[in-house]
């Protein structure tokens, strides 16, 4: 057990080198299209890690935490909008910090309120709270004529923090990559904090923990404003890379997409929305040049590793290694 | 806000619950008989749609497509029960609710294939062109149509689980599946019918929509959610409690939709009521849910304790 667990840590640290280096690399040597795959790659694997720190770490499957994503580009786009075609002088920035700061508190604010709602719930009810409070931003959105409806926004510019360039793609994989960085390092001190070691004995045993006079709500709530924020600002680097928000990066089969990259990476490792945001990637791209109807084989496979597959891919790595 | 209006508003409200009625009686029934949390109930919707115009458009007759949506939702449904349903019983909601989200993107592309990314559109059968006056309301009679075999539909599920023995046995395989097993009672059997049954009228929803919309991709990926709603509204496994959401639900997205605006107008300046108001009435349902859940979390009617 010993060594497994020191040849997967090796084995996560070669691939974050790698997935630092050979996009830049692959930049410079003139294939530019690259990065943008890794980008989106690594800004879907900050939303997964979030995802991660609920249902892995937390035990609270949250089917709608494509909202927070969206809630993130919106709190981008709509500055730039206005900054753009001018009105809403009190939003209107090209500020990447203003836009950054708008991300992290709306999202804060919308997991603060859907989440002492839905947290007062257990079980199937709470799936299905989460995916209908996404619900309920994705149709106000669609039905916000001032920001294109259904037919989204396109973002003129980028955030601007000086001297770092948005605009630039190596910056932008810089930040992003960065942010992959922290959010990882964050997530894996909050498990082993505490805050982390209640979460997981509420998952295990509520009623112990509440026996031991820990009120457990007040823990889950913290984690689910804390993924909230941090997915809230995957979508503000969303809104940047895309330069393009619509209502459609809400839609619950977006919340549907994460959680399978959650659960094909696997679920209880940290790096596991990772290795399933890169694999749900790769797929994408390989059977989407392969045939208009991908998502065909890309449906059985879903049913095949939720049927066969548990444990995700790290959890079937782990097991060979044992045996 | 004149009366002829207020009732036009309120038989759209009623079709509208009543289409959701239909959609959430086979989710209320599967989520709280057998535990089992069905995303591609969406897909039978579609299905139901699709089959129905295809035998409307080729017979012409929309009583023959009516009934062979039916027929062809029961037969693909009873496969999908056998192959993968009965292996996700005993699985976490999680992995239910992906296992049939990978079962809507396979029908999805599977309707793609065979009819084409446009949607399908049907003309309503000559009988049912007409309107009907009441009382210097005049209605599409097509409406009437859909808001009765909705309400039929709800008569006999009532009677069905409360005054028969297969209800029986449904509610006794709610409260109890491992004894009802024991006494003999063939449980997987009895939980497949009710599978069936509950696409089948997942299937009737979809193809009563099909002349006033049309069949097309992924129609039913959206109002699953609010179906979801209602179950979860009324109480998970209630028949009655998801009637009542659905018809609940039904009047206040309809009514928001119309009269929010002007409600809006009377407390604040014009221009920020039009652009409010769509946006609030598309959430009023979910604040709703909100509201129900916080103040009672099993819902309105919770079947009684197991």
């Amino acid at each position: 057990m010993e060594a497994s667990s020191k040849r997967s840590i090796l084995a996560g640290a070669v691939f974050l080198i790698l997935l630092a280096v050979v996009p830049v690399a692959l930049f410079y040597s003139g294939k530019i299209f690259w990065i943008d795959i890794f980008t989106r790659l690594v800004i879907l694997a900050i939303a997964g890690t979030s995802l991660y720190l609920l249902l892995g770490v937390a035990g609270l499957p949250s089917f709608g935490h494509a909202a927070y994503l969206g809630l993130g580009a919106y709190a981008v786009g709509v500055p730039i909008h206005y900054a753009t075609i001018g009105g809403a002088e009190w939003l209107a920035s090209y500020n990447g910090w203003w836009q950054f700061f708008l991300a992290i508190v709306v999202s804060a604010l919308f997991a603060l309120i859907t989440g002492a709602i839905s947290l007062r719930t257990r079980g199937v009810h709470f799936i299905m709270i989460t995916m209908a409070f996404s619900q309920m931003i994705y149709y106000a959105l669609i039905s916000l004529e001032e920001y294109g409806a259904d037919d989204g926004l396109s973002v003129y510019a980028s955030s601007e923090f000086a001297p770092l360039m948005l605009d630039n793609p190596v910056h932008l994989y810089g930040i992003c990559f960065g942010s992959l960085l922290f959010v990882l390092y964050t997530v894996h001190r909050l498990q082993h904090s505490r805050f982390g070691r209640v979460l997981q004995a509420a998952k295990q045993n509520e009623t112990r923990v509440l026996a031991s006079g820990v009120n457990p709500f007040k823990y889950r709530l913290l984690a689910f404003v804390i993924a909230g924020v941090i997915a809230g600002y995957a979508g503000a680097l969303m809104a940047n890379f895309a330069l393009f928000i619509s209502p459609d990066m809400v839609e619950w089969s977006r919340s549907g997409e994460l959680m399978f990259m959650v659960i094909l990476g696997g679920s209880q490792h940290l790096l596991g929305p990772l290795v399933g945001s890169s694999l749900f990637i790769l797929l994408e791209f390989v059977l989407s040049r392969w045939t208009i109807y991908w998502h065909l084989p890309f449906g059985i496979m879903l049913l095949l590793v939720v049927l066969f597959g548990r444990g995700g891919i790290i959890g079937m790595l782990r097991k060979g290694q044992q045996s | 806000m004149d009366t002829v209006l207020l009732i036009t508003q309120a038989v759209n409200g009623l079709q509208l619950g009543v289409l959701l009625f239909l959609l959430s009686a086979g989710l209320t029934l599967t989520f709280g008989i057998m535990d089992l949390i069905n995303l591609a109930h969406a897909s039978f919707y579609m299905l139901g749609a699709f089959f129905g115009a295809t035998v409307t458009i080729y017979t012409g007759s929309f009583t023959l497509g009516f009934f062979a949506a039916i027929i062809a939702v029961l037969i693909v449904a009873w496969i999908i029960e056998k192959v993968i349903i009965s292996q996700l019983y005993t699985r976490d909601h999680l992995d239910q609710l992906l296992a049939t989200f990978g079962l809507i993107l396979i029908a999805d592309t599977l309707v793609h294939i065979i009819w084409g990314p446009a949607g399908l559109a049907i003309a309503l059968p000559p009988l049912l062109q007409g309107q009907v006056t009441f009382g210097g309301v005049t209605l599409p009679s097509f409406r009437i149509l859909i808001i009765g075999v909705g309400l039929l539909v709800a008569l006999g599920l009532y009677w069905l689980v409360n005054h028969t023995r297969t209800g029986m046995l449904i509610r006794a395989g709610a409260s109890n599946r491992r004894m009802l097993n024991n006494l003999g009672v063939d449980v997987g059997s009895l939980f497949a019918a009710v599978f069936c049954m509950g696409a089948a009228l997942a299937g009737v929803a979809g193809i009563l929509i099909t002349p006033i919309t049309e069949a097309s991709i992924g129609m039913g990926n959206d109002i699953i959610i609010t179906a979801f709603v209602v179950v979860i509204i009324g109480g998970i496994g209630s028949i009655k409690g998801a009637f009542i959401a659905a018809i609940i639900i039904g009047m206040i997205d309809t009514f928001g939709r119309a009269f929010l605006d002007q409600l809006f107008m009377t407390v604040m300046p014009a221009e920020t009521a039009e652009t409010a108001a769509p946006a609030v009435s598309a959430m009023l349902i979910y604040l709703l849910m909100a509201i129900i859940l916080s103040l009672r979390p099993a819902g309105l009617f919770p079947p009684k304790l197991r």
